[in-house]
């Protein structure tokens, strides 16, 4: 993979929640930190399953809080 | 006493510009906003024009990512740029000793069409997992243009939409100018907004044959009055007024375009569609707002007329319009500016409302365009295909919308 899932991640949720990508860390909280209500939060979980081919439950979105769970749920999907 | 309304702003996004001045100088030049449909293929259908707003930059007036999420639908962007318009005009800040007396009212007839038509065609594509945007039901309910304005300008007080048809940016105004006239509230941002040439617009309007298939030549099929007119033509766009009580607007100093003076809304109470005979219902709305104004119908300079430019209701108006007016019909100005703007159904009445604002303010009328031929049935001063200057002590606005619903709203400038 040419971007890593970090990267691509930490992109995704920045235009998803207009914020700088360098304000995004892997412990960045969506609604806290990153100020995201939770019609956002969904939309953010139907991004990551379309750039990443991936179908996310909702029992599994809703652990979803932090960019850290997006990747890595991502990796461990993946595997 | 019920205490007086003052206008303070104005803010117009229409077919023939995007903004009050281009809006107006347009109006002023008798420029038609009507063109060839852009926004879908409209080939197979009876009617392939409309008046659609041209220029458009959402971002102008909300980010890009509530243009993409929350705010995605047309009717909702138009209304937030023309509430940016009409609060930047009018000064207004809403702060907290004020938030709880000011208030949101928007009108519209379909609300976000847009959406729900292309969420549904998703969803016969991709099935229910993925059609859907989480914002779908708040970017398409009625409400939401309403919802949106109190968010941004931190409007707490009374906030939800007209839903009369065509006459619903009227009713809005109207019931605004209640609300302060009461004391309810101080400062109301109201108005309507309308994004509704799409396929479902456009093909059932057509369906009832309601709508102008001139085809070949769309910038004078909107031809109120006009003998040769053959139906009315959809368009879209937004309209916002700030109303505020008048003692409130003159302590902080705003510049006071009109009074609104007088309102009224009735029903025909006859048919879905057909004006009852001699337009009854109109007739008895344009007096009670002239009653609720304190005014007798000879101080009334201008008309803004519903004229849709249909058979029916363009006879049925002057009618209206003669029995009410009697022998001052004759000198009456009446102008449908919908020969330029087309009809832009939940938005028409804020549009028309404004204009007779701007027209009282200014001492300038815009014209009928297109009118060539005139029908015998109509025969009052339609102010011909040239704006005029005069001063106008007051102006009435006419809404008429499918339901049998009516709307009358009357603005002045005398003993400001």
């Amino acid at each position: 993979m040419a971007e890593n899932i970090e990267e691509k991640v930490t992109k995704i949720v920045a235009e998803q929640f207009e914020v700088p990508a360098e304000k995004v860390t892997m412990n960045s909280l969506f609604m806290d930190d990153l100020k995201a209500d939770s019609l956002s939060v969904v939309e953010l979980v139907l991004a990551i399953e379309e750039a990443f081919g991936l179908e996310i439950p909702d029992e599994h979105a809703e652990k979803i809080k932090t960019v850290g769970d997006v990747v890595n749920y991502v990796k461990a999907r993946a595997q | 006493m019920p205490r007086r309304v003052a206008v303070t702003g104005v803010g117009l996004v229409t077919p023939v510009g995007v903004g009050t001045e281009e809006t107006w100088q347009a109006l002023l030049s008798g420029v038609s906003g009507i063109a060839p449909i852009s926004r879908f293929d409209a080939s197979k259908f009876a009617t392939r024009f409309a008046g659609e707003v041209k220029g458009f930059v959402p971002t102008r007036w909300i980010t890009a990512r509530e243009a993409k999420s929350s705010m995605s639908d047309p009717y909702v962007q138009y209304a937030m740029a023309a509430g940016a318009m009409a609060v930047q005009d009018a000064d207004l800040v809403i702060d907290e000793t004020l938030a709880e007396r000011a208030g949101c009212f928007v009108g519209s007839g379909m609300g976000g069409v847009t959406t729900i038509e292309a969420t549904h065609l998703a969803l016969q594509k991709k099935g229910p997992r993925h059609a859907f945007s989480p914002f779908f039901v708040t970017q398409m309910a009625i409400n939401l243009a309403a919802g949106q304005l109190s968010i941004r300008y931190g409007a707490k007080g009374p906030c939800y939409s007209q839903v009369s048809a065509c006459s619903s940016g009227a009713h809005a105004i109207g019931d605004a100018f209640r609300l302060i006239q009461h004391g309810e509230v101080d400062v109301m941002i109201c108005g309507g907004s309308e994004a509704a040439v799409t396929p479902l617009g456009v093909g059932g309007f057509g369906a009832m044959h309601a709508l102008s298939t001139r085809n070949d030549a769309p910038a004078l099929a909107c031809r109120p009055f006009d003998l040769d007119r053959d139906g009315f033509v959809l368009a879209e766009g937004a309209g916002m007024l700030i109303l505020e009580e008048m003692e409130h607007a003159k302590l902080r100093g705003a510049r006071i375009y009109a009074e609104c003076k007088g309102y009224a809304a009735n029903a025909d109470a006859h048919h879905i569609t057909v004006p009852a005979a001699e337009g009854e219902g109109a007739q008895r709305c344009m007096r009670a707002a002239l009653a609720d104004a304190g005014l007798d119908g000879t101080r009334i300079d201008y008309l803004n007329a519903h004229g849709t430019s249909t058979k029916m209701n363009d006879v049925t108006e002057t009618m209206a319009i003669k029995k009410v007016f009697g022998d001052h019909a004759r000198k009456l100005m009446v102008s449908s500016t919908k020969s330029m703007t087309g009809h832009l159904l939940g938005a028409a009445g804020v549009i028309e409302a404004a204009i007779c604002v701007l027209g009282v303010a200014r001492g300038q009328v815009p014209p009928t365009i297109n009118y060539t031929t005139p029908d015998p049935e109509c025969d009052l001063d339609y102010v011909p295909n040239t704006a005029r200057e005069a001063k106008l002590r007051n102006a009435l606005t006419n809404s008429f919308g499918f339901g049998g619903t009516n709307a009358c709203l009357i603005f002045g400038r005398e003993n400001l």
